[in-house]
């Protein structure tokens, strides 16, 4: 046996022909080889190379800002930062804990509002038939609303709630922040319903179940945690959100809890205004602690992530 | 067993009274998904404490016959019956019928098993806490695994999620949770096949010990199996010759006579190639 | 086989109002939902319309804006907005959509394989899934951009992308003014600052929604190139990015209303000036910013005027959040028809 290819692999017989039949007969192998002067070869390393830069690229602002957030804004961080009011113009020392406060207050209202009308419109929304004019109007106005302009739900808390009161107040900057919150709960909530299997409907229909207790033993227990993860990054965006507040719950130097009561109907601090009041001033102290609030907020905004992400995870492990 | 047998073509007895061992009488004239005619002259019986398989060739509206006998149909869009299905004389299409009602009464299993994703017990205690039941739940849940002869497998894990379970497993399971309820119609749609042919012998086992307690239809396309547990056999057939492919009832009766003397031509073909 | 105790039994009466009354709360909402994003609009529409009467369509076209004169008009604004976001999105979407190459491609994936393929470890059952997990840490590390409070893009914006652009502004303008570009020099604030942040904060946009099209073609188009005897990029360019091509179109349009109606980055970085330039250097003015700027300190008389300005980005943003949600939708739609 010679050690030709045929021979090599056991049960081809040799075919002593095989030089007439050679189907590659009279090709030049070395045009099949990878060569990067051949252009086409050539163009798609470049592009590749050109991609993978611009990803790269793409990433450097992220990691500036976390690692600027972390060396300006640790700097400053200290039991005093959450504890104390904001310090006035030339004043050393003080800190945001108001609006930490302020910021959870604000949110957890703009949730109370939201959340009860998302996810039962959600629930009608998931149950409805496909040409359900109702459904899907209000789905499709859900999406467009999720592009909605921060500022303009402002706008339109500052001409319904400001203007009626006769204030700035926490509860204005719930309105914006919960028109803001409603397209991400409402949308996230009905993929959630959708998504439990038809099959697990079609039993406990076929038990005789109302739709009612459909939805409350069998579709929602089954999308809880989908519903939580669009709720946290519903959280995690309020949070973030300046805009609507400038001139909804506007800013204060006092606590939201004052002499025992809760003033909701008052102006209100937030992480975010902090920031951006602080970040203008030309006081060094005023800007170290807008960069030391900066990092408390996104810490905030992550954790909110991280939790949503971990959930939606777990649902499908 | 009713001793009085019913001649095949005559379901419902002559003198225009109800054979009381009909629990279920499906008389369906015409029945639409939208403008398609699906089934059309289809009339079956269904007896207590009896076994009656729905056989044919695919698509000739077995499944479609039988999720109208509990009117799961009603989910579909554009679906229309002409024709009434009586439980105990009573017409489930009447106009004053809630739909929810009638499945409480008529328990399904699905041809995919289907439990919740949550725990064992959950499951099979779903229908008790639909209908509000106020006794021992636990001793329900036991009565109805064991029925299922499923609880020698599971009593250790009944906090376990009813999908951590084997299909055939997960098939009982959905049996125990709709016997649990004491429907007093059972209607099954290929209950065997998604399993394994030791699953299915022991499926075919429990139909035959729940027919003393159930009135059972069953859908299947194994004519072995059909031909092992029922009592009463309905052949569809489907018509082409309108142009649509619309199912139809060609012959009903002993399962013994469908299977070994069937009287249509078309019966005979059938049952010959499934077997020869 | 009557039971004595019967369990099945028809809806109790409480159920079944609870189920009646249940549905009803449902759809109630729904159509409370439908009804606010009516009055939304309308609010603001009819808050606008004192002033719209007042001013008419002068205020659209004049470049004034003076509260002691009582003079307003917003072509200023206009222009900022709609040239900050046309800038940004030139950015936005060439990054954008190279990163969702990137990631929707494998190109990650397969350069980790390399890698590992180096020292021999791409089948070990712990290092063999390092691929997938970067392409994942990736994408979630682009979505986090997304995540990021636009105030803290500002506050980055004032405090590292002026200083490091200043000088390559000061040297552009003294070499290369006669271009208009650059025909003003950068004194702090500036439109290209703003753009900058901008078209970082609408990447993730672009990218999630053109990764999710690209991942939607069909793995058999891509064989069929291959099959072909086409390159990697060849099947791309000719099959890949011609499919999806709707789906990121969309993602464009979307990330074009975010960038329309983005206001605290810009608000912090682009100047406030009432100027119409096309200089990359030059300060200018955004409708949002001006929203956010005037109306803290807005009297009674001028919420009018702020209310007509935030109209007209209502109706800009409306009509491109329109367009982009009906593309994705559609294009959506049309894909899951191709699947079946
Ligand atoms: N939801 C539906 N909408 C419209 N047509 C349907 C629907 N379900 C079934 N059909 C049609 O009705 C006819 C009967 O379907 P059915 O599922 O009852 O058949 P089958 O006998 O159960 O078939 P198989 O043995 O394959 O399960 C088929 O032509 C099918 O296309
Ligand atoms: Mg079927």
């Amino acid at each position: 046996m010679t050690s030709d290819v045929a021979a090599a692999k056991p049960g081809i017989p040799r075919n002593p022909d095989a030089e007439t039949l050679d189907p590659f007969h009279g090709v030049d192998f070395s045009k099949l080889e990878r060569s990067l002067h051949r252009p086409r070869t050539f163009m798609s390393m470049l592009w590749t190379v050109i991609v993978s830069a611009m990803t790269l690229f793409a990433l450097i602002p992220l990691f500036s800002v976390l690692w600027l957030l972390v060396w300006r804004g640790g700097r400053k961080l200290s039991i005093a930062a959450f504890t104390q009011l904001p310090p006035a113009p030339l004043e050393q020392s003080g800190g945001f804990g108001n609006a930490i406060v302020g910021t959870l207050a604000i949110c957890g209202m703009a949730l109370l509002i939201s959340l009860p009308i998302g996810l039962l419109s959600a629930i009608f929304l998931a149950q409805a038939k496909p040409d359900n004019r109702l459904a899907s109007s209000v789905r499709f106005a859900g999406k467009v609303l999720t592009g909605f302009p921060s500022i303009l739900a402002g706008v339109f808390a500052y001409g319904v709630v400001v203007m009626a009161t006769g204030g700035y107040s926490a509860l204005a900057g719930a309105v914006a922040l919960s028109i803001l919150m409603l397209p991400t709960i409402l949308l996230t909530s009905e993929d959630a319903i959708r998504m439990v299997p038809e099959r697990m409907k079609e039993a406990a229909i076929g038990m005789g179940a109302t739709d009612t207790q459909t939805v409350w033993m069998v579709l929602l227990p089954a999308a809880v945690p989908r519903i939580l993860t669009g709720v946290m990054l519903a959280i995690a965006r309020g949070a973030g959100e300046t805009a609507p507040l400038l001139f909804t719950a506007l800013f204060s130097s006092y606590w939201l809890l004052w002499h025992g009561h809760v003033k909701l109907m008052q102006p209100t601090a937030s992480l975010a205004v902090l920031i951006y009041n602080f970040a203008g001033m030309p006081f060094a102290n005023q800007v170290e602690l807008a960069w030391a609030a900066a990092l408390v907020l996104v810490v905030m905004v992550l954790i909110a992530n991280l939790i949503g992400q971990s959930l939606a995870n777990r649902q499908v492990q | 067993m009713p001793t009085a047998e019913i001649a095949s073509q005559e379901p419902v007895s002559t003198n225009g009274k109800v054979d009381p061992s009909v629990v279920m009488d499906c008389n369906i004239e015409n029945l639409y998904y939208g403008s398609f005619k699906a089934v059309r002259d289809t009339r079956i019986p269904v007896q207590k404490n009896a076994i009656t398989a729905f056989i044919g060739p695919s698509g000739c509206g077995k499944s479609t016959v039988l999720r109208c006998m509990n009117r799961m149909n009603d989910l579909v869009r554009g679906f229309r019956l002409e024709g009434h299905v009586q439980f105990r004389g009573q017409d489930i299409y009447g106009p004053k019928i809630d739909p929810v009602a009638v499945r409480r009464f008529i328990g399904m299993v699905f041809q995919q098993p289907n439990p919740f994703a949550t725990s064992v017990y959950n499951n099979v205690a779903f229908g008790l806490r639909l209908n509000n039941f106020k006794g021992n739940k636990a001793a329900k849940v036991e009565e109805a695994l064991k029925s299922a002869d499923l609880w020698d497998e599971v009593k250790d894990k009944l906090n376990e999620s009813g999908l951590s379970l084997s299909g055939g497993q997960q098939q009982r399971l959905c049996i125990a949770r709709a016997i649990a309820t004491e429907p007093e119609v059972l209607l099954l749609d290929e209950p065997c096949s998604a399993l394994d042919p030791v699953a299915t012998r022991s499926i075919e086992e429990l139909m035959k010990q729940l027919k003393a307690r159930f009135a059972i239809a069953i859908v299947t396309h194994n004519l072995q199996q059909a031909q092992r547990v029922s009592d009463k056999t309905g052949f569809l057939y489907v018509d082409t010759s309108e142009g649509s492919r619309t199912g139809y009832l060609v012959e009903f009766g002993d399962s013994n006579q469908i299977f070994h003397d069937p009287k249509q031509k078309e019966t005979q073909q059938y049952i010959k190639g499934e077997f020869s | 086989m009557p039971t004595e105790t019967q369990i099945s039994k028809p809806p109790s009466r409480t159920q079944a109002i609870t189920d009646t009354a249940f549905r009803a709360l449902c759809q109630g909402f729904t159509w409370l939902v439908a009804v606010i994003a009516v009055i939304i609009v309308l609010k603001i529409v009819l808050a606008a319309l004192p002033a719209v009467r007042q001013y008419g369509l002068g205020f659209l076209s004049g470049q004034v804006w003076d509260p002691n004169k009582k003079l307003y008009s917003i072509l200023p604004e206009i222009w900022g907005t709609l040239y900050s976001s046309v800038l940004a999105l030139i950015f936005g979407t060439a990054f954008g959509v190279a990163a969702a190459l990137f990631l929707a491609e494998g190109f990650t994936a397969d350069a980790v394989f390399a890698l590992l393929k180096i020292v021999n470890l791409q089948f070990h059952p712990f290092w063999g899934k390092l691929p997938v997990q970067v392409e994942n840490l990736l994408s979630n590390l682009i979505e986090l951009l997304a995540a990021i409070p636009s105030v803290v893009y500002g506050l980055w914006g004032l405090f590292v992308i002026i200083p490091l652009v200043r000088p390559a502004c000061h040297w552009l303008h003294a070499d290369l003014g006669w271009i208009p570009l650059f025909g003003t020099d950068l004194s702090g604030p500036g439109m290209l600052p703003a753009v900058i942040v901008l078209s970082i904060m609408i990447l993730p946009t672009i990218t999630a929604i053109g990764r999710g099209a690209l991942l939607a073609v069909p793995t058999r188009l891509r064989m069929a190139a291959y099959g072909l005897g086409a390159t990697r990029w060849e099947a791309i360019f000719a099959v890949t990015l011609p499919t999806a091509s709707r789906g990121i179109f969309g993602g464009i349009v979307l990330a074009f209303g975010r960038a329309l109606g983005e206001t605290m980055a810009l608000a912090m970085l682009v100047g406030n000036a009432n100027v119409i330039s096309v200089s990359l250097f030059s300060p200018a003015n955004t409708l949002a910013a001006l929203l956010a700027n005037a109306f803290p300190e807005a009297s009674p008389k001028d919420v009018g005027v702020l209310m007509y300005a935030a109209t007209v980005l209502l109706v800009i943003t409306l009509l491109v959040n329109v367009a982009g949600a009906y593309i994705v939708q559609f294009t959506a739609s049309e894909l899951e028809g191709e699947k079946v």
